[in-house]
């Protein structure tokens, strides 16, 4: 039975690790295929689904006044949450200086880099008119007008851009030297094609103190970024007026929900990649149960916020807040939305405080699939259910998503799936330099690993 | 460093001991290739600290002031909207994007930097020719020293390298014999 402590199986020798983990989606099987095609299939739907909101409008969307924002603005901050937990462990366990990081490193950054496309594709379909895209960027133009930079809706733009270009960044630095090695153990095409992209690194140590330190430079920015990132989203909802959103605690709340439900997608993909590309030596138990803990922690901070939200509502007073917080929420027409995200996102989350469920990869996907819609729920709910109720009773409305807004969604988790999976397939999605680096560090040179 | 001659180890021990080994002979110009960053190694040749946190906070506050100045010109300046009697110059409202160019200008500038700094990217180098330097990237430790070194002496060198009891040792680069 595998050793529960360990962050590495066995005593593999740098060549085994090499040759095993740098490119392990080489040996993937059939599975592999059916995702790629499945994932395809869903692509294209979000192709079509994309060109017929071009081309006929957004009122083909369930977009209805009093409800502007529907299910485009919820994904939205859903995808953009994902991809915080990648950030999370690529930069901040790495100041953190945690070793388990290393093995589930990329898979959580392409997951940040994946997610983060599917998010920017929604605010810009959203603008109705896609192809005036470049009116939010700062130009000089004969309209003489300026965007309105005191909106936090310009806000987002300048934080989507920067955390989509930090997250490429920082994904590529570390990938350049798993490339090289990549480079150096294959033939033919493939080593060209990889040489290609290593941009000739070698290995040498003047140019390794230096990528330490643009790394560790990076992390540093990311940081504090990625708190930003969700922070400025929560300001699309807590700057206005509207009861629901108008609300302090929406920062820390966005934030802790966004690491929340990406430390859930994590897990999602890390449990069937890890048995379906053999990496069981490098994705121990040991991760998979740090985890579970990390999704344990950020839950509980979700269900303090859950608790603050009613109260304050409540303390203020205000008409408007106590009706919809602690009437339309838990008893509207949107009830079972509300109980549905209490549910996922609190009570299934306790499961995780016990070992043997923290221990149990497949207990832990199902988990981590119920959180995840848990957040997703939870994020239409805000979205919509602060909407629906207007000032004036007059104006109440109920929204139903169209067909065109479901589509888009699932087109979006296919596309996700496929950029997923093709990096899964051909880049090296398990950090070998990093491993090496740690199995250095943790157990120094003996005479198990030294010859060939 | 274009040519010179490499030492292999087998072990980031031996190699580490080399370097100390040359570097106490009064070597200066030297690296090494290894299979993952170490920090003992970089020690062990004793290179100097990256100047690349300089770059990023260049770059930060770069971006961080031409952010505020296009921030301020264009809605204080250029264009002002008084929305409800707000204060002219709401410098809060600035902050968020402020602070998202300055961290988008100090990302590209020590990720550009980074590439200056190691001259990259080179697909062609003259350590690509030895045969089995990929084995650098794997299971092999590597002590490179620089022909350009003051005191680099081709057949002294190489059996001060032969002492430090390498798998082999052979040159690199043009102008020399293997």
């Amino acid at each position: 039975m595998e050793n529960a402590e360990a962050l590495l199986l066995g005593r593999p020798s740098d060549r085994e690790l090499t040759e095993r983990f740098v490119t392990p989606g080489a040996r993937a099987g059939g599975w592999l295929r059916v995702g790629l095609w499945t994932c395809a299939g869903l692509t294209g739907l979000l192709v079509l689904s994309i060109a017929y909101t071009v081309l006929t409008g957004i009122g083909t969307w369930g977009d209805r006044i009093p409800i502007g924002w529907g299910f485009a603005i919820a994904n939205f901050v859903w995808w953009i949450g994902i991809g915080h937990a990648g950030t999370f462990i690529s930069a901040i366990l790495l100041l953190l200086e945690q070793p388990w990081r290393s093995s589930i490193n990329r898979i959580a950054e392409s997951m940040t880099l994946f997610a983060v496309v599917q998010a920017g594709l929604f605010p810009l379909l959203h603008l109705g008119r896609a192809w005036f895209f470049y009116w939010l960027v700062p130009y000089p133009s004969t309209m003489e007008v300026w965007p309105q930079f005191t909106s936090p809706l310009t806000w987002d733009v300048g934080a989507i851009t920067t955390y989509a270009t930090i997250s490429l960044l920082f994904w590529y630095l570390g990938l350049i030297p798993d490339l090289a090695k990549a480079r150096d153990t294959k033939t033919g095409r493939a080593r060209k094609v990889f040489a290609v992209f290593a941009m000739g690194w070698r290995g040498s140590a003047r140019h390794a103190r230096h990528l330490k330190i643009a790394q560790l430079m990076l992390a540093g920015l990311a940081t504090p970024l990625v708190i930003s990132v969700h922070t400025i989203v929560s300001f699309d909802f807590a700057v206005g007026v509207t009861p629901g959103w108008h609300s302090t605690v929406f920062p820390p709340y966005f934030v802790a929900g966004a690491i929340f439900s990406g430390f859930a997608m994590t897990l999602t993909l890390v449990v069937p990649l890890r048995r379906w590309l053999g990496l069981e030596a490098v994705i121990t138990r040991r991760h998979l149960d740090l985890l579970a803990k990390l999704t344990l922690a950020t839950s509980l901070i979700v269900a303090y916020a859950y608790v603050v939200e009613p109260f304050l509502a409540w303390l203020s007073g205000a008409h408007f807040e106590r009706h919809m917080y602690l009437e339309v929420r838990p008893f509207g027409p949107y009830a079972f939305l509300f109980w549905l995200t209490v549910a996922c996102n609190v009570a299934v989350p306790q499961a995780l405080w016990l070992r043997r469920v923290r221990h149990s990869p497949w207990v832990l996907f199902a988990l981590s699939i119920l959180i995840n819609v848990g957040m997703w729920v939870e994020r239409v709910m805000l979205v919509v259910t602060s909407q629906h109720r207007d000032f004036l009773p007059s104006s109440w409305d109920v929204y139903l998503p169209s067909w065109v807004d479901t589509s888009l969604f699932l087109g979006t988790l296919g596309f996700f799936g496929l950029l997923m999976l093709l990096t899964v397939r051909h880049l090296p999605i398990i950090p070998v330099t990093e491993i090496v680096e740690m199995k250095r560090e943790e157990l120094p040179d003996g005479p198990a690993e030294e010859g060939a | 460093m274009r040519r010179g001659l490499l030492a292999e180890y087998e072990s980031q021990g031996a190699l580490v001991e080399a370097a100390k080994t040359l570097r106490d002979a009064g070597y200066r110009r030297l690296d090494a290739l290894t299979p993952s960053p170490s920090d003992e190694v970089c020690d062990a040749l004793a290179l100097p600290r990256s100047r690349l946190p300089f770059v990023t906070g260049a770059g930060a506050a770069i971006g961080g002031a031409l952010a505020y100045l296009l921030l301020w010109w264009t809605q204080v300046v250029d264009y002002p909207l008084n929305v409800g009697g707000r204060p002219d110059h709401p410098w809060p409202a600035f902050v968020p994007l402020t602070f998202e160019t300055a961290v988008l200008f100090g990302g590209v500038a020590t990720f550009v930097g980074f590439f200056v700094a190691c001259g990259l990217p080179r697909l062609w180098h003259p350590l690509f020719e030895v045969d089995g330097i990929e084995r650098a990237s794997v299971d092999r430790f590597v002590l490179l020293v620089d022909a350009e070194d003051p005191r680099f002496e081709a057949t002294e060198t190489r059996a001060r390298l032969d002492e430090t009891a390498p798998r082999r040792v052979a040159s690199f680069g043009e102008g020399e014999g293997a």
